[in-house]
């Protein structure tokens, strides 16, 4: 048996080493992603205070920091029991919609567009958002305009572009003044046409990828997100919703806070990062996804317009049944981009966001919290537990990417399978194994809460577990 | 008693002439005279214990270098305030500050209202060059308005001074020796169960770091009434 090694895997936000094993006939047995960073944010955090949570676990990424501030301030609001007003609910909304946006941004531009651009077989020194740059300058342009957009938002309401302050237990800390206001919607024209032509270069093009779309994690498996009442898609509030590959809901309206009843999460000795799973299916066919794919599947309406029409388009793709192919996850998270800016003109027109009175104050009343939201990657848990002083003494995060992990293994097997001859290793074949992850648009460093010190590398093993390649991106 | 009577003196800072007064420390002069020495845990209005030998000068003469705040003048001295080797000295001594506790900016709620962090951006302090040896302390949040973080004390004795003469309730005092040693209530009771304690918040007030802060605050509506202490103490004297 061979063993091939992919390391590192390049264009994804953190660090990750793949191993493909080869049998004694060279076919791919298997092949498994090893995060391969430790931080122990859930240790350092213990003895702290509660009110320091949402600056510290912000720190766990640059990339998503607001989905953390969100989920961490949503923990605390519950300790000290108290609902923000309507007013810093929705600047909150704005807040995580703006990051949600500039995150998926950077995925499809930065990150995967020059696979689509070029081609998967491409030379590895083109397929670069540089590259981009010189042959397809405004797209590149687009992407950089687009993703300073979200960024802006994020300064302009909440203090600062990465790890922002201004989100507070008890609301937000600042009103969105006037001004503020009229420079964000004067954008927005612009930046919708910008989502949506990216939205139609994604689709004209969808056709050549056929044998990806195919193979790169397409698979039955669950999909789990936030969905409120109204079954509308969602980021901020609502519930827990599990569905199958069928489109069978196996469990909704479950509330945040009773997550552990439904989500276990198992350990493998050779990653860093976690296994969640459905517990009432066990480990591991309780194998589940998260992100833009799952959130679309399980939503019935956007709930805005142009969002809406992508999404009936998008929910063709299988006869109105959940899209199984993690290849569309490129797709939904252009229309889930469509749909933020859009929903964040919505918010900023409302009357209510505009109030004064955007926050609250309370005392510790329970001893734990659990803050739950749609991050760019998937749904996000923090749980915290306090002493009747709010000092930390128990902290527990599942992080979006982390509850991608069964399926982005299996992902990663499923095309080393189709494209991995050992006779023959392409470069072609080793990049498509790492467009697999990308599908998933995984943040690593967050997953596992931690900091990249060896960056991530493919290899080959054979029958004796012996490496007989290494693809060493650096 | 027979009470030392108080001359003036004649000598130099930083090959400037000044003059003081006997009983006149030599940062009480320097100050007198607009000659800036970086202090920590002096502050005017409170005893100095020199702890932090932040404001030490070189006097000439003398093979040591002494903390400017408890030094009296003498003399025909001769200090020179800033020097390679005092600046060496000071860098070393602000980075034993950070290898001691583990000061961390970003989720500090002093965050940009720090003497410790405007400290090291004056000295221009870009890296720790001791290792870290922090260890860490359980933080005491009992009080109902105040937590006292040791984690982020950097010993100056401030709040210990400003209890015991300007408040007058001495509750606080120090505890353990070398690494270990921390700020405590009464005889290492939770805040919230010192009886000496009369909660007027000087203490925090006068606290450099965020080592001593006010409860359910966010970074935005901290403010450190250091000043208003020593206001305080001057109509007080």
């Amino acid at each position: 048996m061979k063993k091939i090694i992919i390391d590192p895997v390049t264009r994804i936000e953190g660090h990750a080493k793949i191993t493909i094993d080869l049998d004694k006939s060279g076919k791919v047995e298997d092949a498994k992603i090893h995060v391969t960073q430790y931080r122990g944010f859930e240790k350092f955090c213990e003895g702290r205070l509660y009110t320091e949570m949402p600056a510290l676990t912000a720190r766990t990424c640059g990339i998503c920091p607001v989905s953390h501030v969100v989920a961490s301030t949503k923990a605390i609001d519950e300790i000290l029991g108290i609902t923000p007003p309507q007013a810093g609910v929705n600047i909150r909304k704005i807040v995580n919609l703006a990051q949600l946006l500039q995150s998926h941004t950077l995925n499809f531009f930065h990150l995967s567009s020059p696979d689509f651009v070029y081609g998967f077989d491409a030379p590895k020194e083109d397929r670069n958002i540089f590259k981009m740059m010189q042959t397809h300058p405004q797209m590149a342009k687009d992407g950089i305009n687009l993703r300073a957009f979200g960024q802006k938002i994020i300064q302009d309401l909440a203090g600062k572009r990465i790890h922002p302050t201004g989100i507070i237990p008890g609301g937000v800390e600042h009103k969105i003044e006037a001004p503020q206001k009229e420079a964000i919607l004067e954008q927005i024209p612009e930046m919708l046409k910008i989502a949506q032509s990216a939205l139609e270069f994604f689709r004209a093009n969808m056709h050549k990828f056929q044998e990806e779309i195919d193979s790169f994690a397409a698979f039955p498996s669950l999909f789990m997100s936030l969905t409120n009442e109204e079954g509308t898609l969602e980021h901020y509030d609502g519930k827990l919703c599990f569905m199958d590959s069928e489109g069978k809901i196996l469990q909704d309206n479950i509330e945040p806070r009773d997550y552990k009843d439904f989500i276990g999460e198992a350990v493998e000795e050779d990653s860093y990062l976690k296994s969640p799973y459905y517990k009432p299916l066990g480990y591991p066919e309780g194998m589940y996804r998260v992100g833009a794919l799952a959130r679309l599947n399980i939503a019935k309406t956007c709930g805005t317009p142009l969002a809406d029409e992508e999404l009936k388009k998008f929910k063709a793709l299988n006869d109105a049944k959940p899209v199984l192919n993690s290849f569309y996850y490129h797709y939904a998270r252009l229309i889930e981009m469509i749909y933020s800016i859009e929903k964040i003109e919505e918010l900023l027109k409302s009357d209510e966001t505009m109030s004064d009175n955007v926050k609250t104050n309370s005392k510790i009343t329970k001893t734990k919290g659990v803050g739950c939201s749609e991050a760019p990657r998937g749904t996000l848990f923090h749980e915290y537990h306090v002493t009747k002083d709010g000092v930390i003494t128990a902290v527990n995060l599942i992080i979006a990417t982390g509850n991608n992990n069964l399926a982005m293994n299996a992902g990663v097997k499923q095309v080393a399978q189709k494209f991995i001859d050992a006779k023959n290793i392409t470069d072609g074949a080793l990049n498509r194994v790492e467009a697999v992850i990308r599908c998933f648009d995984p943040c690593l460093s967050c997953s596992t809460h931690a900091l990249g010190i060896v960056s991530s590398k493919i290899e080959v093993r054979d029958h004796n577990k012996k490496v007989i390649q290494v693809i060493d991106r650096n | 008693m027979i009470r030392e009577k108080v001359r003036v003196k004649s000598f130099k800072i930083d090959g400037i002439c000044v003059t003081g007064q006997s009983n006149q420390t030599i940062l009480e002069v320097a100050h007198d005279n607009g000659i800036e020495i970086p202090t920590m845990c002096y502050m005017e209005g409170l005893s100095c214990v020199g702890s932090c030998r932040m404001c030490i000068v070189e006097i000439k003469g003398s093979h040591e270098p002494i903390p400017a705040c408890t030094a009296k003048i003498k003399e025909g001295m001769e200090v020179t305030t800033s020097s390679p080797y005092i600046k060496t000295a000071r860098e070393m001594i602000l980075s034993m500050m950070f290898s001691e506790r583990s000061h961390t900016c970003s989720t500090c709620v002093v965050n940009g209202d720090c003497e410790l962090q405007s400290k090291s951006v004056e000295l221009e302090l870009e890296h720790s060059a001791t290792p870290y040896l922090n260890q860490r302390f359980e933080i005491d949040a009992s009080h109902k308005n105040f937590v006292n973080d040791p984690n982020r004390c950097i010993l100056c004795t401030r709040c210990i001074r400003v209890c015991d003469e300007i408040e007058g309730a001495h509750a606080l005092d120090l505890f353990g020796r070398g690494l270990n040693t921390r700020v405590i209530h009464d005889m290492d009771e939770p805040w919230a169960d010192s009886t000496s304690c009369t909660s007027c918040g000087k203490c925090v007030y006068v606290c450099p770091t965020g080592a001593l802060y006010e409860k359910d605050i966010s970074e935005e509506d901290v403010i450190k009434k250091r000043k208003i202490i020593t206001e305080l103490i001057k109509n007080k004297s």
